[in-house]
This record gives C-alpha cells, sequence and structure tokens, in this order.
C-alpha cells in the first residue's frame, strides 16, 4: 500500500517538536475533558492534504514507533500515510482492528465497529479514530451528556450520515469498550471519547 | 527568559522526559480521561527522585506542562514543605514556568494528600501522586482478579469490607483513600486523600488526573463528572469535622492539622492548606492563637523568588 518515500515534496512537521506537541497535546486534552466544544488547535502544519490540519498535528503529536495508525486505502490516504510516516516512523497498518489510531475523512468516513473497541480487562487498547469533516456546524444536530459536560450540550458536525451516528450511539453502549472519537476541520476540533452518550438532537424545530 | 537561550544551556530536553516519553504519557492520559476512574497502565520512567515521592505526579506534569503554564505543588496541603519546594523548583527550571502558591492563579496544581480549600475553577488541572492507584488491593492482591473485578464491574468486595468496618467500629472506618465510584461504573481511590476532600472530586469544575510511578498507572476524573464516596443508606458517608478552629485563622470549615506545641500537652489546629490558611489571615481573620510563632512561618510570602532564583543557577 505504500509506496516509497518520495522526500523531496515532503511537507515539514511541527517548527518546534517539544513545544508544539505540547500545545496540540494540551488542547486536545482539553477538548477531551470537555467533550463536544470546539477547540482552534491553533498550531501551523501543511499536512499534504487540505482539511487534515488538526488531523495532522495530532498524529505529530501522538503518534511514534509503539502506535499502528490506519488510513483509508485511497490518494489521500496514501499522500497522509506518506507524511505521517515519514515524521513519526510509526507503522502503517490495513487492518483496522489493529490501528491504535486512524485518520479518515471527509469523503471517505469508515464503519466505526470496524476498529478496535478495546478488550473488558484492558479498554484503553481501543482505536482512537480522527474525523475530518467538511464542517463542524451545519449537520444534523446531535445531543451530548455524560462525563466532562456540565449542561446538555449539542453539536452539529456536517458529512456525518444518520446511519454513522446510529453505530456512535452502538459502540457507546458497550461502555467501558468503544472508539474514542475526535471530529475535526482545518484546525479545530471536537473530542467524543467513548464516554460521551450520544443521542439525535430532540431539540428539533424548537 | 526565553525558551531558546534556556535550550542552548540545557543539557535535557524541555520538562526533561524525552520526547517519546511524554508521547506514551500523553496517549495514556488520553484513554484514562476516556474511561474516567480507570487504572490505564503506561510505561513509568525511572525518575530522579526515589518511588514515594512523586514519581507519578512529576511524570504526568512533565507531559502536561507547558512555558504558559503557572505551575503550583503542594504536599499534605502545604506549599513550603520539602517535597514540595523541590519539585516546584525542578519544573520552574525545566518547563521554564511560572510558579505560584496561590490554588486561584495556578493552571496546573500537583498534590500529595490533599485537595486545595479554595475551589477549583474551569481550566485548572489536578495532578495527583498516588502511591497504591488499586483500591482493591488491600483485599485482593492478584491483579489478575482484580484487573477482572474491574473489568466485571464485581464490587461486592468492596462493600463487604465497609460493612465489616461497621460490624467493628459501628461506623465506615478509613480517613483517606475512601473509595470512591466514578460516573457510576469503575471504582476508584482518589489516592490518600481525606475523605473531607472526596466531595471536592464530584462535579468538579477541574481535570484531575492522577499518577502512580512505581505501580505504573494513569487514571483521571473529567470536570462535571459523578463521584460518588460508596456508603450505606443507614450508615451514610460522612466527613471529618473538628471542634476547634484554625488557632492561627480562625477557620471552621477547612481541614486541620493537630500541631504539637510542647510536653505539657499543648497543641494548636491549624488549616493543612497553608496557602489558603496565608490569604485568610492577610484578608484579616484570627484565630485564637494569632501572634503564635507558627503565625510568620507561611502568611502567604510565597518564595517564588527563590524559585526564580534558582531557576538562573544552572549547573
Amino acid at each position: 500500500m505504500i509506496a516509497a518515500q518520495a522526500l523531496t515534496d515532503m511537507a515539514p512537521g511541527f517548527a518546534d517538536l517539544a513545544l508544539d506537541a505540547q500545545r496540540t497535546f494540551r488542547r486536545l486534552m482539553d477538548s477531551m475533558a470537555k467533550p463536544g466544544r470546539v477547540t482552534d488547535l491553533d498550531v501551523l502544519v501543511s499536512p499534504p492534504v487540505p482539511g487534515f490540519e488538526a488531523a495532522g498535528a495530532i498524529a505529530l503529536a501522538l503518534l511514534d514507533f509503539e502506535t499502528p495508525v490506519w488510513f483509508p486505502d485511497d490518494a489521500d490516504g496514501r499522500r497522509l500515510a506518506n507524511w505521517v510516516r515519514f515524521h513519526c516512523g510509526c507503522p502503517v497498518t490495513t487492518d483496522p482492528a489493529a490501528a491504535a489510531f486512524a485518520l479518515a475523512g471527509p469523503h471517505n468516513v469508515p464503519q466505526i465497529d470496524h476498529f478496535n473497541a478495546g478488550d473488558a480487562k484492558y479498554p484503553e487498547r481501543s482505536t482512537t479514530l480522527l474525523i475530518v469533516c467538511p464542517a463542524l456546524v451545519g449537520g444534523a444536530a446531535i445531543d451530548l451528556t455524560g462525563p466532562g459536560i456540565a449542561e446538555p450540550l449539542s453539536i452539529a458536525p456536517a458529512g456525518l450520515s444518520a446511519a454513522f451516528w446510529g453505530a456512535v450511539a452502538q459502540d457507546r453502549a458497550r461502555f467501558q469498550l468503544g472508539v474514542d472519537l475526535v471530529l475535526t476541520c482545518g484546525t479545530q476540533i471536537v473530542g467524543l471519547p467513548r464516554s460521551t452518550r450520544i443521542s439525535p438532537s430532540s431539540a428539533k424545530g424548537k | 527568559m526565553t525558551i531558546a537561550n534556556q535550550s542552548n544551556r540545557r543539557a535535557y530536553n524541555y520538562a526533561y522526559l524525552d520526547e517519546q516519553t511524554k508521547r506514551m504519557v500523553r496517549r495514556a492520559i488520553l484513554k484514562a480521561i476516556a474511561i474516567p476512574g480507570y487504572q490505564v497502565p503506561f510505561g513509568s520512567r525511572e525518575m530522579p527522585v526515589p518511588y514515594g515521592w512523586g514519581t507519578g505526579g512529576i511524570q504526568l506534569t512533565a507531559a502536561i506542562i507547558g512555558p504558559d503554564d503557572v505551575y503550583k505543588c503542594i504536599d499534605q496541603g502545604a506549599d513550603d514543605t520539602t517535597n514540595a519546594v523541590s519539585i516546584r523548583r525542578f519544573f520552574a527550571r525545566v518547563a521554564d514556568v511560572a510558579t505560584t502558591e496561590r490554588t486561584q492563579d495556578a493552571s496546573i496544581i500537583q498534590t500529595r494528600h490533599r485537595i486545595p480549600e479554595a475551589p477549583l475553577g474551569p481550566g485548572q488541572i489536578m495532578v495527583y501522586q498516588v502511591p497504591q492507584p488499586e483500591p482493591l488491593r488491600g483485599l485482593e492482591p492478584r491483579e489478575t482478579e482484580t484487573r477482572a473485578m474491574h473489568a466485571y464491574e464485581e464490587y461486592g468486595l468492596q462493600y463487604l469490607s465497609l460493612y465489616e468496618s461497621v460490624a467493628a467500629f459501628g461506623r465506615i472506618a478509613g480517613g483517606a483513600g475512601y473509595p470512591v465510584l466514578v460516573d457510576e461504573r469503575y471504582l476508584m481511590s482518589p489516592s490518600p486523600i481525606p475523605k473531607f476532600d472526596n466531595p471536592k472530586l464530584h462535579q468538579s469544575e477541574a481535570l484531575h488526573l492522577f499518577g502512580a510511578g512505581r505501580e505504573k498507572r494513569v487514571y483521571a476524573v473529567p470536570p462535571h463528572t459523578d463521584v460518588r464516596s460508596l456508603d450505606f443508606e443507614d450508615y451514610p458517608f460522612e466527613v471529618q469535622s473538628w471542634d476547634e478552629v484554625c488557632g492561627l485563622c480562625g477557620c471552621g470549615e477547612s481541614y486541620k492539622d493537630e500541631v504539637i506545641l510542647d510536653d505539657a500537652g499543648n497543641r494548636m489546629f491549624v488549616c493543612s492548606d497553608s496557602a489558603y490558611c496565608g490569604d485568610r489571615r492577610v484578608a484579616g481573620h484570627a484565630g485564637p492563637m494569632a501572634g503564635h510563632a507558627l503565625d510568620g512561618l507561611a502568611t502567604g510570602d510565597d518564595n517564588t523568588d527563590d524559585d526564580a532564583a534558582a531557576v538562573g543557577i544552572e549547573a
């Protein structure tokens, strides 16, 4: 799946390895601790596929030789895989169930039940799935409750089907198992860890 | 002082740990937040202090801290104890952070055995140094068994232990490390904080991260998460209370330390949270023993200047 690395046009990674990774992680941690809130990562990296700025920064901050990563098997996926593999030295896997992390979207959102949901005794061995959306607003509204959410909150990311949200709801029903999601668009992210319970918005039409 | 001229002189990475270690700890923190109360194993490293001196907390802080943070470190509530001063100076030196003793000013508060009295706000992060992360370890020594008990939410043994305590002592005994249920799912040890502090974890505005260096575990309580101290309907959970007020600041609500003053049986009770007590005294509150020799030791005159000086003394 992975072609030889073409280094002449390899996009750069973080300008400051330690501090850019810290800033990126810290905002990601904040958005996982407070699910549903839109956070701007505010770190400038230019992955080879436009729209993946935040997802790419998170990959650079967290991936290394210990984290098999999955990409969609298409041209964009291969370009991203080359870039991430160059900067992080991470193994790239074609088996979603073997992936610690996965990057996908916006045209190619995979089925989340193909990814690793962890083990009852080791639930942390699940996949963290980063999905790039066309926009984080304007889609169908989804209500969120759970840890980190003070007042009932709803999000409306675009480009995600009812079937996708149905699969997420099923995934949430089997907590402590589950796939942790980060929705991204450009430099913005929304954390949706498995602890967040979701339902189609009841506020529709109000 | 800029990062650039610091890193020129430094023989180690920003915030002490190497980047691969930080990534590993960061991944563990994210999973810990996603599964509130569950203990995530992590590859705890050798640190420049012995186990028991906060190696877990130090690794968590090193993984999250950045130059914009304001760092506070307390030990049993006090900012001026040896362990707290050493760790605070360590991060002032290796992470270029400002330090403070004021709870309200801190973005990261590393602690051993207390949660500050001042209410925590959104955006603040508590980092706990944890000796034994497994609440069931005293009841079941085998890791394979406790792991299965958590996996299948099999916590009858814990309730039995509380019941035996009631049968033996007429109440649920035990003052620190009192077990809690996080988001009604995982049984968790809140670390050896007094049970007085347990209610502060419930629906807290702050993010709470727990690190056990020797036991190689990290776990978390996100903000606005239910944290329930275990009890029985007829033996409800209760926190400690004192008949005495703080001898220095007169506070009746805070957690107190008993200080023995001499061989004649004289004693005083003082707030365990030294910054809180100092703030109250500066604000004009006075206790029955105000003016005592101990009064001058911690009146909010923090040693941030000392820390800044320590940063300048590069080996």
